[in-house]
């Protein structure tokens, strides 16, 4: 029962991030995006983190990922043209993501035992609460790096709207709106 | 019979699944009707009367009539997704009715299993969460309805919806983090236990002091059901039917539905957070009726009590006020109601900590 959630979720996973890259179309790619976080929040609660999963689900697939369709409906994107590519890509990158890919893969391998394993889907079966320990974490041992990282978001939305600010422009002494609620903008001589 | 106690679960679970799929489904038709009439008589006529005893067949009559009509489709729409938006709506309206425990703990003993739960499909630690996490994956299919359509009302409708739900999925996630924080956990059932200690003085809008929350919740839970007076998205002055234009035969039904589906999920998580849910509002001060039956009967009927109480709330509210402007409505969940729900939870961990 776990080992088919799991391989049902992580093909769906590797699927959708597959045609995530192939798709042409913004909208598609990011709802494959979409898909991927779904399946992950279902990987994340087969072992046991439920309160991730729930976070995986609200914040990026709820939030993010729908602010994301939202710009790409608001600008009306069209489809991207498909190019060959770049040399340096084909002649770095596919053998560097591949040297990647190796190291890690030997890394994992070579270190799964000091790793440690979780009993896949194990933790569904008997209901553990982990969201009071998760929380005791969070506001006791770990509550420096998370207040900071909540000053680090806080430093971002104020970046971002002193960025998307209009500036006042200097030709223009006023606007007002005249009687009628028409916008009257005298310009400066 | 000899199966194993997986096979045991997963058959009961379907059977389950199934009967609360069917009930929801006929409410869902009820409520539409129960919205006809009761508009009608607000406004001093009769409503659907016809069809049956009261007109109440007019829900069945209305389903074959939209099954058996053309289904439409404009030849510049976005085809894959002009299909699965309707799906993806009326699906995440249907889903997170799992998690609602429609009455007590009631657990019957199968060979096998352990304790199998009558009253809900599924008992989870983070029941609240995933009505949360799923009420957000909903915006798609109205998100992807509207621009898929390849129709300037439809994608305005689809886009004021959009940026509507996600402003005020704010205000309504942090009115519910009192009602959390009172009860120290995100499973439903617990929630709910948190507030039977004395029937209806200690629920949560009473006893729990949570009354400001509710109003907040419930203000942003019309906003999240595109319901008047936040029906912006599909404001028919403005937008002819907003993202459903486009939309005919029973890929408009599953719209429909799912709005009052949607409705119907909201009433019972405000029963079950702010209304005791299944408890009674006397508690234990009167005697049981009908012994271990009865115990297992009342219940669910308080708690369906309670939700037909919200749903005619919705109804009432639709036919009384009139739509909020744009900017009012986005005003209005910024700077009014976020600041509200975070100064009541300010003030719901305080009293907790002083008491403590």
């Amino acid at each position: 029962m776990q080992l088919a959630l799991f391989i049902i979720f992580a093909a769906l996973a590797v699927a959708g991030a597959l045609n995530f890259l192939l798709q042409r179309h913004p909208i598609n790619s990011a709802l494959s995006l979409v898909v991927v976080m779904l399946s992950l929040a279902v990987l994340y609660w087969s072992l046991g983190a439920e309160f991730l999963a729930a976070a995986q689900v609200i914040v990026y697939s709820g939030a993010v990922m729908v602010l994301f369709v939202f710009v790409v409906m608001l600008l009306n994107a069209g489809e991207e043209e498909r190019t060959t590519g770049s040399r340096a890509a084909y002649f770095a990158g596919i053998p560097g993501a591949a040297a990647v890919f190796c190291l890690l893969s030997f890394v994992f391998l070579s270190e799964s035992k000091t790793l440690g394993s979780s009993n896949l889907g194990g933790y569904l079966n008997d209901g553990t609460v982990n969201i009071v320990e998760i929380s005791k974490i969070l506001f006791t041992r770990l509550l420096l790096p998370f207040e900071v990282t909540s000053i680090l978001i806080l430093v971002a939305i104020l970046g971002a709207v002193v960025l998307a600010r209009k500036e006042p422009d200097p030709k223009v002494v006023t606007s007002s709106t005249d009687a009628a609620g028409v916008i009257v903008i005298k310009e400066k001589v | 019979m000899n199966l194993s106690p997986f096979l045991t679960f997963f058959l009961l679970t379907v059977v389950k699944i199934v009967i609360v799929l069917v009930i929801t489904l006929t409410s869902v038709a009820y409520t539409v009707l129960l919205e006809r009439k009761v508009a009608g008589r607000m406004q001093n006529r009769w409503g659907p009367s016809r069809v049956g005893p009261f007109g109440l067949l007019q829900p069945l009559a209305d389903g074959i009539k939209l099954f058996l009509k053309e289904d439409l489709m404009p030849l510049a729409i976005q085809k894959p997704l002009f299909v699965i938006a309707p799906i993806i709506a009326l699906s995440c309206a249907l889903v997170s009715i799992a998690v609602v425990p429609f009455g007590p703990l009631t657990e019957v003993h199968v060979h096998g299993q352990p304790g199998f739960d009558l009253f809900d499909i599924s008992n989870i630690n983070i029941g609240l969460l995933v009505i949360l996490g799923i009420t957000s994956i909903g915006v798609y299919g109205i998100a992807l309805s509207g621009w898929s359509s390849n129709n300037k009302f439809a994608l305005l409708g689809s886009l004021r919806a959009t940026s509507q739900m996600i402003s005020y999925e704010l205000a309504l996630g942090l009115s519910l983090v009192g009602i959390v924080l009172r009860a120290g956990s995100l499973n439903l059932r617990t929630i709910v236990a948190s507030q039977s200690a004395h029937g209806a003085l200690s629920w949560n809008i009473l006893g729990g002091f949570q009354i400001v929350a509710f109003v907040v919740y419930l203000i942003s839970a019309f906003a999240e059901a595109n319901r008047t007076p936040f029906d912006l998205p599909e404001a028919e002055s403005e937008l002819v039917a907003g993202y459903h234009t486009e939309y005919s035969s029973m890929k408009f039904a599953m719209f429909f539905m799912a709005e009052y589906a949607n409705m119907i999920t909201i009433s019972c998580v405000a029963t079950l957070l702010f209304f005791g849910g299944a408890s009674s509002p006397w508690g234990n001060a009167l005697p049981n009726i009908g012994g271990a039956i009865g115990a297992a009967i009342f219940p669910v009927l308080w708690f369906v009590l309670k939700v037909f109480c919200f749903l005619f709330l919705f109804i009432w509210v639709r036919w009384t006020i009139p739509r909020f402007r744009y900017d009012q409505l986005m005003a209005f969940g910024w700077k009014v109601l976020m600041p509200i729900a975070i100064v009541n939870i300010l003030v719901t961990a305080l009293v907790m900590s002083v008491r403590s």
